[in-house]
């Protein structure tokens, strides 16, 4: 439910240019295609099990004393909310 | 030139009809069809298109694009090392492929996925062996430079008995190659003088999550950049048995660290004289050390966090490229005064730049713009531009010749 609401807040044009961040940016430290880097592995496939509260306080705050940086500057909530639906549908 | 558009003219072929059709195209091709200029490989290069896989062999020379090579596999992060005969570059791709491709016949001589994911290597001082520094398995893997045979396996299991990955692999003097343990916070000396007989030294406790590490054009030093310290860990190579030292102990003092959205890069060290330039991890400055007695210099005010710090060849001015989201700029320092002399907006996505051996010019990837702009160093003015597939790294072949690159 909340997914769809996000989705359909964030407009297509931001969805396009979000996308290519967390492909390019993220993928600096996850790897392009998210396979894994220097930051573990993104891909659909292992997110699954994570719950999405903790991927998204992950993404928004980072994780202290690791390279993970918070990415609340860039992105608000719905647009977290967005990236990790994108992440665990493989659609990103 | 593509190399792909057999594939794509006849996708419906199956394999043995196709490998005939290529083996009566390539006698084609050596018996009579023309035969490449003869021609050095001196003023050649490559340029990663990391999104699509493939690299263009580019000319300094006459700012020309001579051919596109695909099927290299995830690039991301990809880099290159040069055959001492610089005719072939090794590319070390994400994904664990390992590809040589021949730069005078323009086309792939050889690849393999030698792990699962890998971020680098180096070529030994002979030029014989090809060391591959990997994640997944955490680890190296050495092979022949000529046949792509594995000749070393050295998986990098920690005192706790965990895999680490492993980073910062350089090429030493005597063979030998040097990394560092990401999670197992050593480094590494890799003795392969006797190939069948690899001689491993660990030096632990290093510092906390050494995540790049370069080695000075000498040969010399070994020095490692530590995520979790305020310093860097260095390693005499001429003197190991004094260990590893804490060199720049608290250079972030006095200003906060910010959070880090790209790893800064310490290949290609800018040495200057007695002066290195290098990254300030999580700050918006570049630090000046001397290095006759390590220590910090001055930190020079930046644009954003620097990701490669480069110095000329000359030696005069440095170069410096930035993180995420300052990544359109570009900064040239002057040695002499350590003070930022000319800014640059290239474009979204500035992730390289190589300068020609002598250094006249600067080549820049602009990523998000698809492009490789071409600088005139001693007038800082654009002469040439090349288009390019999301360009990331560029690798002239003068790194043939150069200790760790
Ligand atoms: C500078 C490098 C870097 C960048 C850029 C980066 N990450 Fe990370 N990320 C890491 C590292 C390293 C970890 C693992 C930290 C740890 O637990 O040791 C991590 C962990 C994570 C995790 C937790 C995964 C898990 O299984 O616990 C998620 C989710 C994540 N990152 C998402 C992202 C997203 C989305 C972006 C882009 C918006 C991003 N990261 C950008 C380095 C990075």
């Amino acid at each position: 439910m909340i997914a769809n609401a996000a989705l359909a807040e964030v407009t297509a044009q931001r969805r396009d240019s979000i996308a290519y961040t967390v492909q390019q940016d993220c993928g600096s430290c996850h790897g392009l295609t998210f396979a894994g880097g220097l930051g573990p592995d993104l891909q659909a496939e292992r997110l699954q099990s994570i719950p999405d509260d903790y991927l998204i306080q992950v993404i928004k705050h980072g994780i202290p004393g690791t390279p993970m940086p918070p990415w609340q500057r860039f992105f608000n909530d719905e647009e977290i909310q967005w990236i990790v639906t994108q992440l665990k549908r493989g659609s990103l | 030139m593509d190399r792909d558009t057999t594939e794509a003219r006849f996708p419906m072929m199956r394999l043995p009809m196709k490998q005939a059709l290529f083996t009566v195209l390539a006698l084609l091709i050596s018996a009579c069809a023309q035969q490449p200029p003869v021609m050095g490989s001196g003023d050649l290069g490559v340029v990663i298109e990391r999104a699509s896989g493939s690299l263009q062999i580019i000319n300094t020379s006459d700012h020309s694009s001579l051919a596109r090579v695909t099927g290299l596999g995830d690039l991301s992060h990809a880099s290159v090392v040069y055959s001492r005969d610089a005719r072939f570059a090794y590319v070390f791709g994400r994904d664990g492929g390992l590809t040589k491709v021949d730069l005078l016949k323009q086309r792939i001589d050889q690849r393999i996925i030698q792990a699962g994911n890998s971020i680098g290597g180096a070529i030994s001082q002979d030029g014989s062996m090809i060391a591959v520094s990997n994640y997944e398995p955490g680890g190296i893997k050495v092979f022949a430079a000529d046949s792509l045979q594995l000749i070393a396996d050295i998986p990098a299991l920690t005192s706790t008995g965990h895999y680490s990955k492993t980073v910062g692999l350089v090429d030493a003097p005597g063979n030998r190659f040097v990394f560092s343990l990401y999670e197992g916070d050593a480094i590494w000396v890799l003795d392969m003088s006797t190939p069948a007989n690899p001689q491993l030294q660990k030096f632990n406790g290093v510092g906390k999550g050494p995540y790049d590490g370069l080695i000075t054009p000498d040969g010399r030093f070994y020095i490692a950049g530590l995520f979790g310290e305020d310093g860097m860990a260095m390693l005499d190579l001429w003197h190991p048995q004094q260990g590893v030292q804490r060199i720049l102990d608290g250079y972030g003092k006095g200003s906060e660290k910010l959070p880090v959205y790209k790893m800064p890069h310490l290949e290609g060290w800018a040495i200057s004289g007695q002066q290195a330039f290098f990254p300030a991890i999580g700050r918006h400055q570049v630090l000046k050390m001397n290095m006759a007695d390590w220590q910090l210099g001055q930190r020079i005010t930046a644009h954003g966090q620097p990701v490669f710090v480069m110095s000329q060849p000359d030696h005069r001015r440095i170069w410096v490229n930035f993180a995420f989201p300052d990544n359109d700029t570009l900064q040239v320092i002057d040695v002499e005064t350590a003070r930022v002399i000319h800014q640059l907006t290239p474009g979204k996505g500035v992730l390289h730049m190589e300068f020609t051996p002598r250094g006249e010019q600067i080549w820049i990837s602009v990523r998000d713009e698809n492009r490789v702009d071409i600088y005139d160093t001693r007038t800082l003015q654009r002469i040439a531009t090349l288009p390019a597939q999301a360009p990331s790294g560029i690798f002239f072949t003068h790194r043939a010749h150069q200790t760790g690159l």
